[in-house]
């Protein structure tokens, strides 16, 4: 994590960097390095994690089983899929505020193209498709509007808030709840995968980060470039095992009347665009532009980068990936009624990119602060309503979270900035 | 060192606001190894002239010669083909990106899309070490931890990293401390010493006649005179920025510089 803010000219040169040993002891020492600096990563929110199951684990009685673990995945999944797009959003120093809405109009298209006997009915596949088609048109119309004409991003996604709000609720008060049938589409929450399908995926999901270092690897052989610490390398690829194997075996724990549970679909989904959207932070021409517009529009710009497409591009996915999560959201409850969105989706959607590191300003953060910052809302929440705790509380319990994690990371930059980070 | 084509001459350029003048029949050059200051005072045109050749503003009378062949330059496009870039004042980095990104950016090496990181760390490394640079440790730092004179080290690095042969400078030094200054000012030295053609624009003569080998002096948008720094004074300068004749320069400097 580093800082975006400037340092002025004829300011103090940065500290010396101390040379770093290779192997276990250069891991050590960057550890220590970084947590002196500041430099926490994602550690506050992984730790903050740890601390409210174990703090749960304790308190509530249903909350440490594993059938409660498989409905928290669910429940997580479609805040983390907005939280996704508000990453992009907030990197450009925008804001999308219709992401909660657009939601709703993904899953009322999918509720309406899957309607047996509508006359339009089309398979669930394609109507998910369609639907999230749909909401990525949304963000071009929005994003269009915001590059080119130069709105400010917080009135044209308001205007958006209000009348994708005003068209949903003239459908549903016509005809009231639409029950989704389809199979493809409820499975999106309630699909679960195999005990060994679920083994496979973990494996399939661990291997990627050794094969992206293996890539990297191969690409700067012959290079002078600095070589990878292999010892840390290691140290995150266990990390990352131990959490995918983890999880699935909890799951397949899971026993609901004697049935059998396993990993939900809507946790692959998750962690599949999650993997997709940090390829397409980092590793990306796109990604890379996005990151240059947030710091320094004009710069960019000055570069021969077209913001005005950079802009137009991040809509869409924000518009998209709310599509997509609208239709999670649906298939929990197999409908779509006047109740959705549910809850605060769109501030817990942006609380879960902000508390998970992203800056409000621009520039910095990356895409797996909103899948650690969705899980720490969500485990929270599930944690509250397993203590039967009323939702005022959990609202309050909630933005305290999220004051203390902004808060928490304002120290951390004046901290970096102290040190010359 | 320089040779007498010049890499970039303009001739007879004029440019009006409205009923302002702001460059009238200017004539201006600079030759392959030679770092040539523009000076004036506020108002006296350079801006205007350097918006010129960098394709932000078209000349409304003159021509511009690439080489010694008219070219016409309609965009920042235009400049950048032909071998001109322009750090200005304001660096145009991003702060939250480090050195390697801000060195490549808008011109990413990619394959399909995909960012090959190696290459483009590699490249900023070998450049930076070209140009002396050895005060930025690590090229995977982010911008916002460089001082201001490792700031423009890097603008400048990065503009003369796609094989550009005319490098303007607006101000290099304006903001920078002492040491920092002379820092900049040696990097700028040697730019001229690997044969690119150096445009300076200063308002601090002290680091013009630092560095600069010939001086273009404007006053009022016209031409008042071009000096070789070796055989002219502060004060004469000066006295050409505040009060000097316009006259026509074409062909007037005589000598090459060493």
């Amino acid at each position: 994590m580093t800082t975006a803010d400037v340092v002025g000219p004829g300011a103090a040169p940065p500290p010396v960097e101390e040379e770093l040993a290779t192997g276990l002891a250069g891991v050590w020492q960057r550890a220590w390095l970084n947590l002196r600096t500041g430099n926490l990563g994602p550690l506050p929110i992984i730790v903050g994690e740890v601390v409210v199951v174990i703090l749960f684990g304790f308190t509530a009685t249903n909350f440490f089983t594993a059938v409660n673990f498989v409905n928290l995945i669910t429940q997580t999944a479609g805040t983390a899929m907005l939280a996704f797009g508000v990453v992009f959003v907030l990197l450009l120093g925008e804001i999308d505020l219709s992401i909660g809405y657009v939601a709703g109009i993904g899953a009322l298209i999918v509720a309406e193209l899957q309607l047996p006997g509508s006359g339009h009915q089309v398979p669930g596949i394609l109507a998910m498709v369609i639907a999230v088609a749909a909401c990525a048109g949304i963000g071009l119309l929005q994003g269009s509007i915001i590059a080119f004409v130069g709105v400010p991003s917080f009135v044209v996604t308001l205007g958006g808030f209000l009348i994708w709000q005003g068209l949903i609720l003239n459908v549903l008060e016509q005809r009231g709840t639409i029950i989704i049938q389809d199979r493809w589409i409820n499975y999106t929450d309630s699909y679960l995968f195999s005990h060994a399908a679920g083994y496979l995926i973990a494996a399939i999901f661990t291997s990627l980060y050794p094969l992206s270092i293996l890539y990297k690897t191969l690409v700067a052989r012959g290079t002078t470039i600095a070589q990878q610490n292999w010892a840390a390398v290691g140290a995150k690829a266990a990390g990352i095992a131990v959490a995918a194997f983890g999880t699935v075996a909890i799951c397949n724990h899971g026993r609901v009347i004697s049935q059998l549970q396993g990993l939900p679909l809507a946790g692959v989904i998750v962690v599949l665009f999650f993997v997709l959207l940090t390829f397409l932070a980092k590793w990306t021409t796109f990604g890379r532009h996005v990151y240059a517009v947030g710091g320094n529009a004009e710069a960019a710009r000055r570069a021969g980068i077209s913001v005005p497409r950079i802009r137009v591009l991040v809509f869409m996915i924000s518009g998209a990936t709310a599509g997509i999560g609208g239709i999670i959201f649906a298939a929990q409850v197999n409908s779509v009624a006047l109740t959705f969105p549910p809850g605060n989706l769109l501030l817990n959607a942006i609380a879960s990119a902000v508390i998970g590191g992203v800056s409000l300003f621009g520039g910095r953060g990356e895409v797996r602060g909103a899948l650690l910052g969705a899980l720490l809302i969500g485990t929270l929440q599930n944690g509250l309503n397993t203590l039967s705790i009323s939702n005022g509380w959990i609202y309050i319990v909630t933005g305290g979270v999220l004051l203390f994690a902004v808060t928490l990371d304002t120290f951390v930059v004046r901290l970096q900035k102290r040190s010359g980070r | 060192m320089a040779n007498d084509t010049p890499l970039l001459e303009l001739r007879d350029i004029s440019k009006s606001f409205g009923s302002v003048q702001a460059l009238v029949d200017v004539d201006f050059e600079v030759r392959p190894g030679e770092v040539m200051a523009l000076v004036g005072d506020n108002g006296a045109g350079k801006s205007t002239l350097i918006k010129c050749i960098a394709g932000t503003h078209m000349a409304d009378g003159g021509r511009i010669l690439f080489e010694g062949h008219d070219v016409s330059i309609h965009g920042p496009k235009d400049a950048a083909r032909l071998g001109i870039e322009v750090v200005y004042q304001d660096l145009a980095l991003c702060d939250n990106l480090d050195v390697v990104q801000n060195m490549f950016l808008g011109r990413e090496v990619n394959k399909l899309q995909v960012l090959n990181e190696a290459a483009m760390e590699e490249k900023t490394s070998s450049t930076l070490s070209t140009l002396a640079v050895t005060t930025i440790r690590s090229v995977r730092q982010t911008v916002a931890t460089l001082s201001g004179g490792q700031r423009q080290s890097v603008a400048v690095a990065r503009a003369v990293m796609w094989n550009s042969k005319v490098v303007i400078l607006d101000e290099p030094t304006a903001a920078l401390g002492v040491a920092q200054t002379e820092q900049v000012l040696a990097l700028v030295r040697r730019l001229g010493e690997q044969g690119l053609g150096v445009v300076i624009i200063s308002h601090n003569l002290h680091d013009v006649f630092e560095t600069a080998d010939r001086i273009t002096v404007l006053r009022l948008g016209r031409n008042v005179g071009v000096y070789e720094r070796r055989t002219t004074s502060q004060q004469a300068v000066v006295e050409a920025i505040t009060a000097g004749r316009p006259i026509k320069v074409s062909g007037i400097p005589a000598e090459a510089p060493v």
